[in-house]
């Protein structure tokens, strides 16, 4: 690593590194955006990348890089040579290829080399250029893997099969049809009753919320405040049967269910799935229950109350922010079950929604109505989770690793 | 006032607070074991027996009884019929009797089956017994008196009583451990632990590296880090059926986005079948385990970055220590304590993961995991006592986890 220290062989490889991953980027963006070929090409981000890196390290601003590069680019592109290569695409996609190459590798860069001079470098000037470069790789490839798997799921429930086999990466949708768009949204409510589906799992993802929390209040508060023998192994327990496999348990349950006639009911699915939230919902509330001040209710027991209206009139009111977190959890937890579902229920007119993307999973289904499908059941819970986020991540650190 | 001294065992109000914590437990240990106790024991049991998926509705006696020819007036034939069966296919009832109030208004027109005898107006049959799949018709001849049309009644109006007793499979002194022996027997199951370690190790891992380079990107305080933070969650939050078939249509060989996207860098000429071939199915849903988990271990991992304080960071920096320095000597035996215990959560959970691999290959291609083999086992060879063995199995590995787990835990605080 130390004859890498200087200014003169540093730039030049970060402007190497940095060339080949934008390259690699615009050309995978494009090509999901236009469908049109882009390619990424190593030789090439070496030959721009080195002038770049050495020029960067050795003056200019963010602005001019980004504007002298988006010119080159454009030449490079229009001449068929750089870093990305295209084949006849409309100069308009070819103008916002090269902005985006000329944006993504001259202003990053050029705020990665600022310390650096072209001779010898600290290692200090040396790791903070190296890592600033690798923070921008680690921007661009994690939002890259999360969005990439959605992107395609919501562009595909917009597309019909044959756009989709005639050419899998053109996602460029058709907005002169209007409404027209989400026509497979419209198909799966009208004729798949996925309205239904929906209102299903709603209902049943509620009801789940409140019997785990009425068991799982009381049971909380005793574990965390009360004292008697065999708390701790208590304590642990929960842990543990945290830690049972639902596939152990689905096989007798299947095994009672289907003597009890209690298969294909919705009663059956709301008997079950509190039972699996219930030792997270205890573990999540008796830590933040371990958590509030003894004193308060302390206080209330001195002034005459007794220790169920301590729970009602002190702890619970305390304790809002955890329950909303633990509800949101375990609202979570049942609106994305698919196991129980799967097994306990074949009656298509009291499927959840995740039941009912299952059945959709067939070869005589379009997988637009799939993918329209896993949209469906996606949106709500993400549209919960982003409204109410500062709960949610506080709840998930609170005490649950399961999922 | 003798005896000064400290209270000596549980005073009232200590046995108070007991009885009310119990109360307060009761539901909760009376739910949980119905649904979880009880089926882990029934899983033991049922491990034991030689019963497969047909074999789960007892042997029933089923009977029908109608009266056909139609008679229209008094004085006409008819036949009183009783159509039996035996609801199982393969299981024996034995000693089975029918007993029927006889109708009023019908009288024996013929010979009555031996079997049977009418006294008091109770028809009582002696069946004998009945093999699997048994079935019979019994014809009674009568003839219709004008007391029949006068009340105008119908066979069916009084219930048939048949009873027999069957033997059934779960309930009965049956055992064997044949169940055992098949889940053993060949290398299959050794093959199966290989991909659920491999699956297991290089999930758990590769999730927790992933996660720690995550929160290490937004350990830092810029505008949009809220919604990236958001964004980096969404594997973890969305649907596990609605992502899994995001990544089967990514990543299919006949008209998946990668390929068209590899194929058209030049990365490979054909397309690559990511969820069909041997090795690369195991590898792709270690892949995908690792893509859906690693928020969870970010956002355990950043919650314990932001709490360690800056003043060490910055007398590191006065120190002279590079970055990296600061990262290996000061971050990481901080984060230690997380990453060993997120690591033993995550090992067990991921173990016992069963939907992730289960909707993306159905446990073909070689990614056939433990979990998935109970599944297959019960419901595809329709074998529910191997299944059963192999969730024994599961439940077997899963104590030895949490026996190191324990140990482990009582000395690591924090979750």
């Amino acid at each position: 690593m130390k004859h890498l220290r200087f200014g003169y062989l540093t730039g030049p490889a970060l402007g190497v590194l940095w060339t080949f991953v934008i390259a690699v980027t615009v050309a995978v963006a494009m090509s999901f955006a236009t469908g049109e070929a882009f390619r990424p090409s190593l030789t090439w981000s070496v030959i721009f990348g080195i002038p770049t890196g050495l020029a960067l390290v050795w003056g200019g601003t963010t602005l001019v890089a980004s504007a002298v590069l988006s010119v080159v680019y454009f030449i490079a592109l229009s001449l068929g040579i750089g870093p990305v290569l295209t084949g006849n695409v409309s100069s308009v996609a070819r103008v916002a290829a090269a902005v985006f190459m000329g944006i993504g590798i001259g202003w990053p860069l050029k705020v990665f080399v600022e310390e650096l001079t072209l001779g010898a470098l600290t290692r200090h000037e040396f790791e903070e250029a190296v890592i600033r470069t690798l923070r921008g790789f680690g921007y661009i490839f994690f939002t890259a893997i999360v969005v990439i798997p959605f992107y395609v799921m919501v562009m595909t429930s917009l597309k019909n099969q044959a756009q989709l086999m005639q050419n899998p990466l053109d996602f460029s949708i058709d907005l002169s049809q209007g409404w027209g768009l989400f026509r497979s949204y419209v198909e799966l409510i009208t004729e798949f009753n996925f309205g239904s589906y929906m209102w299903t799992s709603f209902y049943i993802s509620v009801l789940t919320v409140f019997i785990t929390l009425l068991f799982a209040i009381p049971g909380a508060y005793a574990v965390a405040r009360l004292r008697f023998r065999g708390q701790a192994a208590f304590s642990r327990s929960i842990l543990l049967i945290y830690m049972v496999p639902m596939i152990v348990l689905a096989l007798p349950i299947y095994i009672a269910f289907s003597m009890m006639g209690l298969r294909n009911s919705i009663t059956g699915i709301v008997m079950i799935y509190p039972v699996t939230t219930i030792p997270v919902a205890l573990y999540m509330l008796q830590g933040y229950f371990r958590g509030l001040p003894a004193e308060i209710e302390e206080a209330g027991l001195m002034d005459g109350l007794s220790r169920l209206q301590v729970i009602w009139k002190i702890t619970l009111p305390l304790s809002l922010p955890a329950l909303a977190s633990v509800s949101l959890y375990v609202f979570m937890i049942a609106w994305n079950e698919f196991l129980l579902a799967f097994m306990l229920l074949d009656d298509p007119s009291k499927f959840t929604l995740t039941r009912g993307i299952a059945s959709l999973n067939s070869s005589e289904i379009p997988r637009q109505h799939l993918m329209a499908g896993s949209v469906i059941a996606t949106v709500p819970i993400m549209a919960l989770f982003l409204g109410l986020e500062k709960f949610m991540t506080k709840g998930l650190t609170a005490g649950s690793v399961k999922g | 006032m003798s005896d000064i001294g400290p209270p000596r065992g549980a005073g009232p109000l200590a046995r108070s607070e007991a009885r009310l914590a119990w109360g307060l437990l009761t539901p909760t240990i009376l739910a949980v074991s119905l649904v979880v106790i009880l089926p882990l024991l029934a899983i033991f049991w049922i491990s034991v027996k030689p019963v497969s998926l047909s074999d789960l509705r007892a042997p029933d006696t089923v009977v029908r009884e109608d009266l056909r020819g139609r008679p229209a007036a008094a004085g006409d034939e008819a036949t009183l019929r009783y159509r039996l069966r035996n609801s199982s296919p393969s299981s024996e009832i034995t000693g089975v009797t029918l007993q029927d109030a006889w109708p009023e208004g019908l009288t024996l027109a013929g010979e009555l089956d031996p079997r049977c005898e009418i006294a008091e107006g109770l028809l009582s049959c002696d069946l004998g017994d009945w093999e699997g799949g048994y079935r019979e018709t019994l014809n009674i001849p009568v003839v219709t008196e004008q007391a029949w049309f006068d009340t105008d009644s119908d066979v069916e109006d009084t219930p048939v009583q048949v009873d027999g007793k069957a033997s059934f499979v779960l309930t009965n002194n049956e055992f064997t451990l044949k169940n055992f022996v098949s889940v053993f027997d060949g290398g299959e199951f050794f093959n199966v632990l290989g991909v659920t370690l491999f699956y297991t190790v290089f999930g758990t891992v590769g999730a927790l590296v992933m996660g720690l380079f995550a929160s290490l990107l937004l350990n830092h305080s810029f505008k949009g880090q809220g919604i990236l933070r958001g964004l980096y969650l969404f594997p973890y939050v969305a649907p596990v059926i609605a992502v899994a078939f995001a990544w089967i249509l990514l990543f299919d060989p006949f008209s998946g986005s990668a390929n068209a996207l590899l194929v058209q860098m030049g990365v490979t000429d054909q397309a690559i079948n990511f969820f069909g071939e041997r090795p690369l199915a195991l590898i792709m849903v270690t892949l995908f385990e690792i893509w859906r988990y690693f928020p969870l271990s970010f956002l355990f991992i950043l919650a314990r970055m932001q709490s360690i304080s800056t003043d060490m960071y910055e007398a590191a920096d006065m120190d002279g220590a590079s970055p990296f320095q600061q990262f290996w000597y000061l971050s990481m035996p901080q984060l230690l304590g997380i990453l060993s215990v997120l690591f033993l959560l995550r090992f067990i959970w991921t173990f016992n993961k069963f939907d992730d691999i289960f909707l993306l290959t159905g446990g073909n291609a070689g990614t056939r995991v433990l979990t998935v083999n109970v599944y297959e086992q019960a419901f595809a060879v329709s074998n529910i006592g191997a299944g059963a063995a192999v969730a024994v199995v599961i439940f077997a590995c899963l104590l030895l986890f949490s026996v190191f787990f324990f140990k482990f835990m009582s000395k690591e605080e924090g979750l």
